[in-house]
């Protein structure tokens, strides 16, 4: 699936929920079921600093694609980040960095994005860019 | 207003009847900034459409007008603090503001290699990072007044930190992040038998209690008007005159001087030796009206009220299990900062902020209070005179959905 399919896959999978309630607790529950992050890469160089909450991301590159790995001290910003990870993990550099994110504006959970938030997403959302910049320069030059 | 009616008072606060995430806005985050009552929206609104006119400079009738009414409420924030004169009153952009015109007058003046400063460890970064970079600067040295398990300060740790070599001791009356009220009259007290001068950082305390500058005989103090029901961009500077009389002037410009000429400029008289630049005479002219407006309450009854609030919110939270408050203590006014085991803070705040209820999440810029107890932020709900025991009740219930949500 492109990243696109998979945004509206999410978009779809929201739109059962009326309430911010039931929005939240899915999240929650997305979040609690985020593939566990290795503690060992809790490293400061993996460390995204919100002054709100904390995010680790780390990135590998195999056979033209890359996986990210990631996590958070809040739940709910884990929720998202497992969604961003469904978006982005297992994609080339290339659709990594032609994706636009329209997702979470669909889905009213946007004031997640916000920059004045400082839950580390917004940083997370440029590092996975970068990775993609990165790895793109590294293998594919 | 003989008796505190907390309706009457809300009725004064546009704001607070709106509704936020549809439900019924419940507002507790007071200590970042309060909200404004109807007489300080209209006494702007009033400048703009009735006098507005640039201060100190004109001969005609507008300028004359906000010239009085700014004077006015340097005589009202005279007052409101008890200082001896309006020279020691000095209008600046806020508490940050008013610190750091302190650290670089007055360091530039007294402060030399070897020096040391005090501040203590509850301490807000405002009254962290203008000291520190004063400290670069003169080559002096900052020490840490610790506080105990509870977040208050340990006396007698100060004593022993105190000497000859101390020129300031930097304290903020009400610790931000934790609502604790430091014992300020005995800090102010013993810095004086060793000589040293004294910064009271105000910005948690005017407006929850009655303070007499001449009384504590404090060296500074600080305070900002968007916490004490006043505009923002607005704040004071307290200082005792002959102190402002020989410290050199923070910032150079229109206002301040005497005569110019480019061999050499005259500065002119407090307090406007400080007020360089076009000031923010609305902001100020806003504050004066601010303070009408809690003397008109009353700031003995708000306090009262507001320590009644404070006791039933610990209460109240306190039957939550899994529920820590950090910083207990007799002396408190007017916040309760918390955690609930296993949860965030930051998720925490998120669904307060569904159901309408405002809290502060996060280190509330006081990182180093943070690391004493060995967390990295907190939930903090934050009272006014015009919050309710309802509204507690509402913080009490949204805990209850929190926990549910998320254990």
């Amino acid at each position: 699936m492109t990243t696109q399919e998979i945004q509206n896959e999410i978009i779809e999978e929201f739109s059962v929920f009326d309430d911010w309630m039931d929005k939240y607790e899915y999240l929650i529950e997305i979040g609690n079921t985020l593939e566990l992050y290795d503690e060992k890469n809790k490293k400061p160089s993996n460390l995204i600093q919100g002054c709100q909450s904390r995010v680790w991301l780390d990135a590998e590159y195999k056979d033209g694609k890359i996986y990210f790995t990631a996590d958070s001290d809040a739940i709910i910003t884990k929720g998202i980040i497992a969604l961003l990870i469904r978006i982005f993990s297992g994609k080339t550099p290339d659709e990594i960095l032609q994706t636009d994110l329209f997702f979470l504006d669909k889905i009213g959970l946007k004031e997640n994005l916000s920059p004045t938030r400082a839950n580390g997403l917004v940083s997370m959302i440029k590092n996975i860019k970068a990775y993609a910049t990165a790895f793109k320069a590294k293998y594919e030059s | 207003m003989n008796m505190f009616d907390v309706e009457k008072i809300r009725e004064q606060f546009p704001l607070l009847t709106q509704k936020v995430n549809g439900k019924n806005l419940v507002y507790l985050d007071n200590g970042a900034t309060v909200q404004k009552p109807l007489r300080v929206i209209e006494k702007i609104k009033e400048i703009y459409t009735e006098y507005n006119s640039n201060i100190h400079r004109g001969v005609h009738y507008l300028s004359n007008k906000t010239t009085e009414a700014y004077e006015n409420a340097r005589e009202t924030v005279r007052n409101f603090i008890n200082a001896n004169s309006t020279e020691e009153i000095i209008f600046t952009k806020g508490t940050t503001d008013a610190i750091n015109l302190v650290a670089f007058s007055f360091g530039e003046k007294y402060i030399k290699k070897g020096d040391e400063i005090l501040i203590a460890e509850t301490e807000h970064h405002s009254n962290i990072v203008p000291w520190q970079m004063m400290c670069e600067r003169k080559g002096a040295k900052i020490k840490v007044i610790p506080a105990d398990n509870n977040g208050e300060l340990i006396l007698s740790e100060y004593k022993k930190l105190l000497n000859k070599r101390t020129k300031l001791v930097a304290v903020a009356q009400v610790a931000n992040s934790l609502g604790i009220i430091n014992p300020i009259e005995d800090i102010i007290y013993e810095a004086r038998k060793t000589g040293a001068k004294t910064l009271i950082d105000g910005a948690q305390a005017v407006q929850h209690k009655s303070v007499d500058v001449q009384k504590l005989d404090c060296d500074f103090y600080a305070f900002s008007g968007h916490k004490t029901y006043a505009e923002t961009g607005i704040g004071i500077l307290y200082g005792k005159k002959e102190l402002l009389n020989e410290m050199p002037p923070y910032q150079g410009g229109g206002d301040m001087i005497k005569s110019v000429s480019f061999e050499k400029t005259e500065y002119t008289d407090l307090p406007l030796k400080f007020e360089a630049g076009t000031s923010n005479y609305v902001g100020a002219i806003s504050l004066g009206e601010a303070i009408n407006f809690i003397n008109s309450v009353g700031i003995e009854k708000i306090e009262k009220y507001e320590t009644e609030l404070l006791k039933y919110a610990e209460e109240k939270l306190s039957l939550i299990n899994g529920l820590t408050i950090y910083g207990k203590s007799k002396n408190k006014t007017s916040a309760v900062s918390f955690l609930l085991k296993g949860i965030h803070f930051y998720d925490t705040g998120m669904i307060l902020d569904k159901l309408g209820i405002a809290v502060r999440t996060g280190a509330h810029c006081a990182e180093p209070t943070m690391k004493n107890f060995g967390i990295s932020g907190t939930v903090r709900a934050s009272f006014a005179m015009y919050n309710t025991k309802e509204e507690i009740d509402k913080l009490y219930e949204g805990l209850l959905k929190v926990k549910n949500m998320l254990l």
